[in-house]
């Protein structure tokens, strides 16, 4: 789970990560009371969940109040990268001195932690990767032992820091450490980290992700989940626990794991057809999930015919018969539905299958007869 | 032969009385799998189907003998009884459970690093040798025994994988499923190492997603170390850009991560890398055919 700017910024403050005064405005007119609260330089910035803001204008440095309402103006309601701002956050200035760049991350293979440090902040690390690789430490953290003060110190001296910046930044780093690990987080990411005329080290952008597999023990990051933002057909998804994604095209696909889903999505291109969306239901899914993934598939209009392709392993074949029959009883379907059944329990599943078989209904032995079943469904246009 | 369970296996299934747990330990069972022990914190001296559950996985070990493990126990109890099962001395853990913390999960491949034991998942559908033993939820009916070893990230993926080998004629030695989340306990590489060790195995399929890079990995080692030939299938070609894990993730995977780069990669090691499932069990055939 992404977390907004300010969100990010509130968490890492209670880890004694300093950062600048801010307001969180949803109204041009909210921005101006935020600016003259704060007084002087202020930073107008869009809060969305991706990257690329600052180059698609959505952060403006103003000096007075009436500029940060007409800036706040400009960016609120902006698109960037498909994402919709709805708020900004107001943000004091500073008289920065240097800037850096530090993230904690996950290293999949690796299997632990990995900071990043770089001595040019402020710029996409990817490019930085790219053109001056040497400005940047990596340095991985033994998750049984915790980051040790001798790794603080290996970082702060790798990049050149010495008296109260390094001791700064050090102290830094110990408390995101500390975040990191507290909020089961997959990415903290400060870029930049300034370093101010007068010494001081904070925190001007925060990126942090939460890893969705922990939410269970951090309610109150949780809580923090925009469902506005979402769209609400996968919100709908994400509250019975399936995975739902919007495309396209007009073949509706409703498969049981991510990788058999992906499978699917490929199997359909090559039979000439467009997914409309896809629904995974995962592992062990019972009649009342499948009800619900059938209708979430179909509630979307581009979807012409629906391609139902379900492997079992922990997932039943006769569970998922009954769901199909009973989504299809309830919802009053009438798309043309392919179902590709096999695995755990699925003769019993093809069996309920047949003794009810709705009109709308055809089934099919194979994934790739089933992919081409579905695409000449939908070309003939099923609603 | 097979790798990791066999006939000597004496499996322990952790969470034996839950709902995953009952179901697959029957099927496990009617596969022909030595059930010994089940494992359920508070139900001790019950039985379930004939087999003994006990409080702690130290407790059923020394009773009943038992080297391997299957976890069907929730996510937040998940990591833990990792830990028990590591700390009983089993040489093969096997986690089925999805949704564990990732945190979680890196404090237990670090723990696993000074163990012998082998991790598999977590969540994954398991490791089954066919007609030797059965130790995950995959569908046996589906399997037939041969040479072909099979791993993979994904379950379905698998069983989808595996019935077009048997449909062929073509079984398998052992298959095995890694698991699709991010911190797993065993890599396609320790698991393809395994295949070219083992005398039965003729023909390895690896079975990838996007994502990451261990494809990558695992195809410079196929090119520099096995013989056994190797046929790859990356699902997600038309898979839309999905959420990044922001700049640094980029980083650390270390390039494209997309079907198509990593097929490409596949191919450049000497790898035949399929588009379609089907098409996997037409390579595997053409493999064999040239090794025999």
């Amino acid at each position: 789970m992404d977390l907004y700017e300010y969100q990010g910024k509130e968490l890492l403050r209670h880890y004694g990560l300093e950062t600048l005064p801010g307001v969180v405005a949803g109204t041009p007119e909210e921005a101006r009371r935020a600016a003259e609260t704060l007084g002087g330089t202020v930073a107008i910035k869009a809060q969305v969940l991706t990257g690329g803001r600052g180059k698609a204008g959505g952060i403006k440095v103003v000096s007075s109040p009436g500029e940060a309402e007409e800036a706040a103006g400009r960016i609120l309601g902006m698109d960037i990268r498909g994402h919709t701002v709805r708020r900004v956050y107001v943000e004091g200035g500073a008289e920065i001195d240097r800037e850096f760049y530090l993230s904690i991350t996950v290293d999949r293979s690796a299997k632990q932690p990995l900071i990043l440090f770089s001595t040019e902040g402020g710029v996409d690390i990817e490019e930085v990767a790219e053109t001056k690789p040497e400005a940047i430490v990596r340095l991985h953290v033994d998750p049984l032992v915790g980051l040790l003060p001798y790794q603080v110190r290996e970082i702060v001296f790798a990049a050149g820091l010495e008296g109260a910046a390094a001791k700064g930044v050090g102290r830094t780093l110990t408390h995101l450490y500390e975040a990191f690990k507290d909020l089961d987080a997959s990415l903290v990411e400060i870029n930049p980290l300034v370093v101010t005329k007068d010494g001081r080290v904070l925190t001007l952008d925060a990126k942090v992700t939460v890893d969705n597999s922990s939410l269970y023990r951090h309610q109150e990051i949780a809580a923090l989940h925009d469902v506005e933002a979402a769209d609400p057909q996968e919100q709908r998804a994400l509250e019975v626990g399936l995975q739902y994604v919007k495309l396209d095209g007009n073949v509706g696909i409703l498969g049981n794991g991510a990788g058999l889903v992906m499978s699917t999505l490929d199997v359909v291109a090559q039979a000439g057809g467009e997914p409309a969306n896809f629904c995974d239901v995962g592992g062990g899914a019972d009649a009342e999930q499948i009800s619900t993934a059938l209708d979430i598939v179909t509630s979307n209009e581009q979807v012409q015919s629906v391609l139902f392709n379900i492997f079992g392993g922990i997932t039943r074949g006769d569970e998922v018969a009954r769901g199909l029959l009973t989504a299809i009883e309830r919802t009053g379907i009438t798309l043309p539905i392919v179902v590709r059944l096999d695995g755990t329990n699925a003769e019993e599943g093809r069996r309920i299958l047949a003794e009810n078989t709705p009109e709308n209904v055809v089934t099919e032995e194979t994934m790739l007869d089933a992919a081409r079943r579905a695409v000449e469904l939908a070309r003939d246009g099923g609603r | 032969m097979a790798i990791l369970v066999d006939n000597e296996t004496r499996l322990l299934v952790q969470g034996i009385t839950g709902r995953e747990g009952a179901f697959h330990t029957q099927r496990m069972k009617e596969s022909g799998t030595n059930v010994v022990a089940g494992v359920t914190p508070g139900k001790g001296g019950q039985e379930y189907e004939g087999v003994p559950v006990f409080n702690t996985v130290e407790q059923a070990t020394n009773e009943t003998g038992a080297n391997a493990s299957v976890i069907f126990v929730p996510p937040p109890f998940a990591a833990d009884a990792i830990f028990e099962s590591l700390d009983a001395g089993m040489s093969t853990v096997c986690c089925i459970t999805e949704g564990i913390p990732v945190h979680d999960m890196m404090r237990v491949t670090d723990y696993l690093r000074i163990k012998e034991a082998t991790l598999i998942g977590p969540n994954c559908p398991g490791v089954l040798s066919p007609e030797k033993a059965n130790v995950s939820i995959m569908p046996r009916d589906i399997f037939a025994p041969g040479n072909v070893g099979v791993v993979s990230r994904s379950g379905t993926l698998t069983y989808q994988i595996v019935n077009e080998l048997t449909q062929r004629g073509i079984g398998q030695s052992t298959a095995v499923g890694i698991g699709g989340d991010p911190i797993i306990g065993t890599d396609f590489i320790e698991i393809l190492s395994k295949f070219e060790a083992d005398p039965e195995t003729e023909c390895a399929v690896m079975i990838g997603e996007i994502g990451g890079n261990a494809e990558q990995l695992a195809a410079e080692y196929v090119r520099s170390e096995m013989q056994t030939p190797v046929v790859a299938y990356i699902a997600g070609f038309t898979a839309p850009e999905g959420k990044t894990m922001g700049h640094a993730g980029a980083i650390v995977s270390g390039g494209e991560s997309t079907a198509e780069a990593k097929s490409e990669a596949l191919r450049a090691a000497g790898i035949r890398a399929a588009t379609n499932p089907s098409e996997v069990a037409e390579l595997v055939a053409e493999a064999l055919g040239e090794s025999s």
